[in-house]
């Protein structure tokens, strides 16, 4: 049933997704991947077009795929499930729990979570940066004009703040990786 | 005058969920500027705080600070008002996309430049976890369980195993909550300190 699979998922994309658009792509990616909604090409397409459209890229995302996968209430209905989580623990700690976050037992919850979400991103990262460049799974293949795009990039990325102390803007990365795709793999 | 309140709470954060692209962090600067200084709403200490919690608490942060902001100023249809109005923007316009452009892929030049935003992606998503790594607390244990999941979840995506995220975050927080619990009740007799804090 499409429509419990969606609310399902995104209702767990919604409770787990700590740090952020780009924290929470791990979480998508892992859900998306294991429902088969998407493959990561397709997955990548629509992180650009969230990224490019205004709005939280959770909840861009979570628009799209409920969109292709079931049309106008699979929209409505996985956008939902992802804003939900949000809300209601919003609501819970401004109504009943002013003190709930500085529990000791919630922190240390929120503590063992925090760092295996950290890991998990970090692996993603690497995994899908490595990938890109190296075909994994298949006979060992070094893509080269994407080992150029990702040193360029890179450099950009994590240069830029030692330079000028401030970080490139996701939405300039995103623009000059899809020129030099175009230049370099055209 | 409350009815009032609710649109004007709709609106407005209507109007942040339209022109905020980049999501999160690039939102919080938006709401601080439109809530805090033209409205009045909240105070900047308010701000501050709900930034935090919105870092501590899952979702997306817009989210977060709309349902903190609405539930302030007219209690839950408030908080209802300003979720809704959030969403409704990105909600349109990426259901119309979605709609209208599907086999975009297919062209050459669209899908080259594609291969070059997919590597963006993975390089943004390792500045999350760098960044990350540098505001987590350079202790023991946090450090294991980062160590342990990063490298679980290297070889899950490798070799597709059918583990999900959930269940190394659920086994995570488990054993981080067993831990606490044991030092918390044994530690103190012993006189060793503990540094999970």
């Amino acid at each position: 049933m499409i429509y419990l699979d969606l609310l399902l998922g995104f209702l767990r994309v919604g409770l787990f997704s700590f740090g952020g658009a780009y924290g929470a792509i791990p979480i998508i990616r892992d859900t998306v991947l294991s429902y088969g909604w998407l493959t990561d090409e397709e997955l990548t397409y629509m992180i650009a077009v969230s990224e490019s459209t205004p709005g939280p890229i959770m909840v861009n995302l979570a628009t799209y795929i409920g969109s292709t996968q079931a049309g106008f209430f699979g929209a409505a209905l996985a956008t939902i499930a992802v804003v939900l989580p949000a809300f209601i623990v919003m609501l819970l700690v401004m109504i009943f729990f002013k003190t709930l976050l500085k529990n000791k037992y919630v922190q240390a919850i929120l503590q063992g979570l925090k760092p295996c979400i950290i890991g998990i991103i970090f692996a993603t990262g690497i995994y899908m940066t490595g990938n890109n460049c190296i075909s994994l799974r298949k006979n060992t293949s070094v893509d080269v004009q994407a080992v150029i795009i990702t040193a360029i990039l890179a450099v950009m990325m994590f240069g830029t703040r030692a330079i000028w102390k401030k970080k490139i803007s996701p939405v300039m990365l995103i623009v000059i990786s899809a020129c030099l795709g175009i230049i370099l793999e055209g | 005058m409350k009815k009032n309140m609710l649109f004007d709470l709709f609106f407005t954060f209507m109007k942040i969920g339209l022109f905020t692209f980049g999501g999160g962090y690039a939102m919080i600067s938006i709401i601080e500027n439109t809530c805090v200084e033209k409205k009045k709403w909240i105070s900047h200490n308010d701000m501050l705080n709900v930034a935090v919690i919105a870092e501590s608490t899952p979702g997306p942060i817009a989210i977060n600070c709309a349902t903190f902001v609405g539930y302030r100023q007219a209690g839950f249809p408030g908080s209802l008002a300003a979720t809704l109005g959030v969403i409704v923007p990105s909600f349109t316009i990426i259901y119309i996309i979605s709609t209208i452009l599907n086999n975009f892929l297919e062209i050459p030049v669209i899908s080259n430049a594609f291969k070059g935003i997919k590597i963006a992606v993975g390089i943004l998503i390792l500045d999350v976890a760098v960044t990350m790594i540098r505001k987590m607390p350079k202790k023991i244990l946090p450090c294991t369980i980062m160590t342990f999941s990063l490298i679980a979840m290297f070889f899950i995506n490798i070799y597709s195993w059918k583990i999900s995220s959930i269940g190394l975050m659920l086994t995570a927080a488990a054993i981080n909550l067993v831990i606490f619990v044991m030092i918390d009740t044994f530690g103190r007799k012993g006189g060793t300190k503990n540094d999970l804090s």
